[in-house]
C-alpha cells in the first residue's frame, strides 16, 4: 500500500465537531436544507417549470378568462384572483415535495442518512425549510408578476405581510401533507400522476377562479369550506382585495380559518410522516 | 459486552427476521473478526442484504443480538451508526448534486467543519480517482464512478466496520479491480469489512473468512479453502484433442480416480475425483500415452467455490 494512500484513507487531524443533540439536529437540518436548494440551483430545468406555472396562471386566468368574469366588490379579475394563484402555487408545491421524498427513499439515499449518524428530525426538517425558502421565491415572482398586471394591496405593509405570512402557513401544511404522501406512494412516477388529480378539484371547488355565492347553492357551501378558500378569502381581506364578501359562517370566519386549517393540517399529517418514516425500518 | 466480543467486529446471534410471515433471516448466527474482510456468501434472495441492513441499524430485526464493535445494534443504534460505513447494493448517493457536494454533504453530515469536509472530499476525490469529475453531477458518472463515490462516502469518517452490500455487481472487470483495491486498502487500514457477494470469485479474493448464507440461515462457514474441501477435495481434469476420444479417456479416469467421471464434450474435457493428486495424476498420464489418446491438457485442481456452493446448498449459486 502506497504512503499517499493510507494518508487519504484515514482521517489524521479532523476531528468531528461535539455540540448538543439539538444543535446536532439543527445542524444536520441545515444541511439538509442545503443541500435540498442545491437541488434547485442545479436543475434549471426545474426552476423554469415552477416558476412559469404560477405566471402562466395570471396570465390565461386573469387575460383569457378573466374578460368574461364577475368579481363581487370593487375591483377588476386580476385584483381577485392573485390572491388566489398564491395559494394554488402553493398547493401545486405538493407535487415537487412528494416526487423528491419518494425519490429520496426510493434510490437509497434516505438509507444512507439513516445509517450515518444524523438526527431523525434533520430529513423532515430539511425538507420543510426547503421547501419554505422555495415557496418564498415562488411568492416574489408572483408578487412582481401581480404587480405588472395591475394587482396591489390596499391596506398597507402590516397587512400584506400578514397575508403572505398565511400563504406561507399553507405551504408548511402542503410540504407536511407532500412528504407524507411521498412516503406513502414510494414510486415517484406515480406521485407524479396522483397529485394533480388531488390537487385540482381542491382548486376548482374553492374560490380560486369564481366567488363561491355565484356557484349553486351546495357547490358553493363545498368552496366556502375548502382550507384554500379560508386562506385566499383571508388573504384577499388582507389585501384589500376584492371577493371576501361572503355570508356564510366560513366566509366570515375567513381569518381565523386560514390560521386553524393548516395548524390542523399540520398537526395530522406530520405525525402521520414521522410514523412512516420511522416505519421504513420494519 | 462479553470478552470474546472485544476481538469481534460483529457479532449476530439467532437473528430472525420476518416479511409478512416469510423468514428472511431465521436464525442468523455471525462472527467476524476485527480486521478482517469477512464474506456473506449465496445467492439472490439468500438474505444477505437483509442481514447488512439489520446489522447497519436500518431495519429492526424480530429476535435475536447483534452487536457491532460490543455494541448492542438494537439498544445503541445511534452508537453502532457513529461507528459503520455502507454502501449499498444500489449506489446511494445523490443523482442530482454534484460528486463533490455529495462527499462535502456526507462530512457536514458526520459534522465534519466546512473546511475539514471540503478538504475531506478533495483526499477521496482524489484518492477514488474522481477529481476529474468532481464538478459532474453523479447522474452523469459511469456505474463504476458511481459505485467509487459511494464507498468514498462511506469512508468519510474512516468507518470501523465498513458493510459493503454487494459492492461489484453489474460493474466491468477493471472497475471491479478498484473497488478491490480500495477494500484491501481499507483493511491494510484496520478496518472491518463485511462484504456480501453473490460472485465466488469475490468472496475468493477479498474474503479472509466466508459464511454461506441459504434461506436466512448459514450453511456452511470457514476459509475458501476449508469449503472448497469440505465439497470431498481434489479432482483431475483431461482435456483431450478430440471430442471422439473422451470415452476413452473417461474409462482411464475410472481406474485413476476415486469416483465417478464427468465428461463435457463442449470442452473436450473429461474429469473426476482424486484422493492422491500425484499417484492419481502419474496413472493417467502412463494410461493416456500407452493408449496412444492425445491430451491437450492434464492437471489436478481444487474444485471452485461454486462446486462447494452447490455440495453445500444443493443448488447452484447465482
Amino acid at each position: 500500500m502506497s504512503g499517499g494512500m493510507s494518508g487519504a484513507l484515514t482521517m489524521a487531524a479532523e476531528r468531528p465537531v461535539r455540540r448538543s443533540r439539538l444543535r446536532d439536529a439543527a445542524a444536520d437540518g441545515w444541511v439538509l436544507t442545503l443541500r435540498n436548494m442545491t437541488h434547485l440551483v442545479r436543475s434549471p430545468e426545474e426552476i423554469g417549470v415552477y416558476f412559469s406555472l404560477p405566471v402562466m396562471f395570471v396570465l390565461v386566468f386573469g387575460y383569457v378568462f378573466g374578460s368574461g368574469m364577475q368579481v363581487p366588490g370593487d375591483g377588476g379579475y386580476r385584483e381577485f384572483l392573485l390572491p388566489g394563484v398564491f395559494a394554488m402555487t402553493m398547493l401545486y408545491g405538493m407535487g415537487a415535495t412528494a416526487t423528491a421524498v419518494s425519490l429520496d427513499t426510493g434510490r437509497g439515499v434516505v438509507d444512507r442518512f439513516r445509517s450515518m449518524p444524523v438526527a431523525r428530525s434533520a430529513l423532515l426538517t430539511g425538507r420543510s425549510a426547503a421547501d419554505l425558502l422555495r415557496a418564498l421565491l415562488e411568492l416574489a415572482v408572483l408578487v412582481g408578476c401581480g404587480l405588472l398586471v395591475g394587482w396591489q394591496w390596499h391596506r398597507g405593509i402590516g397587512n400584506a405581510l400578514a397575508a403572505l405570512g398565511l400563504v406561507l402557513l399553507l405551504r408548511a401544511a402542503i410540504t407536511r401533507t407532500g412528504i407524507w404522501l411521498g412516503l406513502v406512494v414510494r414510486n415517484p412516477d406515480t406521485v407524479g400522476v396522483i397529485v394533480f388529480p388531488l390537487a385540482f378539484p381542491l382548486t376548482a371547488l374553492s374560490n380560486v377562479f369564481v366567488a363561491p355565492e355565484l356557484m349553486p347553492g351546495w357547490l358553493g357551501a363545498v368552496a366556502e369550506w375548502n382550507p384554500l378558500s379560508a386562506t385566499v378569502a383571508a388573504v384577499r381581506e388582507l389585501f384589500g382585495n376584492p371577493g371576501h364578501a361572503g355570508t356564510s359562517w366560513a366566509a366570515e370566519h375567513a381569518l381565523p380559518l386560514a390560521v386553524a386549517w393548516p395548524l390542523l393540517l399540520i398537526a395530522v399529517f406530520a405525525p402521520l410522516a414521522l410514523h412512516r418514516y420511522r416505519s421504513l425500518s420494519r | 459486552m462479553g470478552r470474546a466480543e472485544g476481538t469481534l467486529a460483529v457479532t449476530a446471534e439467532g437473528l430472525d427476521k420476518r416479511y409478512r410471515g416469510t423468514a428472511a433471516l431465521d436464525g442468523l448466527e455471525l462472527r467476524a473478526a476485527r480486521g478482517t474482510v469477512h464474506g456473506l456468501l449465496g445467492p439472490n434472495g439468500a438474505g444477505k442484504t437483509t442481514a447488512v441492513r439489520c446489522l447497519a441499524t436500518l431495519l429492526r430485526f424480530d429476535a435475536g443480538r447483534a452487536t457491532v464493535c460490543g455494541h448492542d445494534v438494537a439498544r445503541r443504534p445511534e452508537r453502532v451508526r457513529e461507528l459503520i460505513g455502507l454502501t449499498g447494493q444500489y449506489a446511494a448517493v445523490d443523482e442530482t448534486l454534484s460528486g463533490r457536494q455529495n462527499l462535502v454533504m456526507f462530512g457536514r453530515l458526520f459534522k465534519l467543519r466546512a473546511g475539514a469536509a471540503r478538504r475531506r472530499a478533495d483526499e477521496l476525490l482524489d484518492r477514488f480517482g474522481l477529481a476529474g469529475a468532481a464538478g459532474k453531477s453523479a447522474a452523469q458518472y459511469s456505474g463504476g464512478m458511481r459505485r467509487r463515490l459511494d464507498l468514498a462516502a462511506a469512508m468519510i469518517r474512516t468507518p470501523e466496520v465498513l458493510f459493503l452490500d454487494e459492492p461489484t455487481t453489474g460493474l466491468d472487470p477493471r472497475s471491479r479491480n478498484q473497488v478491490w483495491d480500495a477494500v484491501r486498502a481499507l483493511v491494510a487500514q484496520g478496518t472491518t469489512v463485511l462484504l456480501t457477494t453473490q460472485y465466488l470469485e469475490e468472496a475468493d479474493q477479498l474474503a479472509d473468512r466466508i459464511s454461506v448464507l441459504d434461506a436466512g440461515r448459514i450453511v456452511a462457514e470457514g476459509t475458501a479453502d476449508q469449503l472448497k474441501a469440505r465439497t470431498g477435495g481434489d479432482r483431475i481434469e483431461v482435456v483431450v484433442r478430440h471430442a471422439a476420444d473422451l470415452p476413452a479417456v473417461a474409462e482411464i479416469l475410472a481406474r485413476a480416480g476415486d469416483g465417478p467421471p464427468v465428461t463435457d464434450p463442449d470442452r473436450r474435457l473429461a474429469g473426476a475425483p482424486v484422493a492422491d493428486r500425484v499417484a492419481a495424476l502419474t496413472e493417467v498420464v502412463r494410461a493416456l500415452h500407452q493408449a496412444g489418446l492425445a491430451a491437450e491438457d492434464i492437471g489436478t485442481r481444487r474444485p471452485t467455490l461454486d462446486e462447494a456452493f452447490l455440495a453445500l446448498t444443493g443448488r447452484a449459486a447465482a
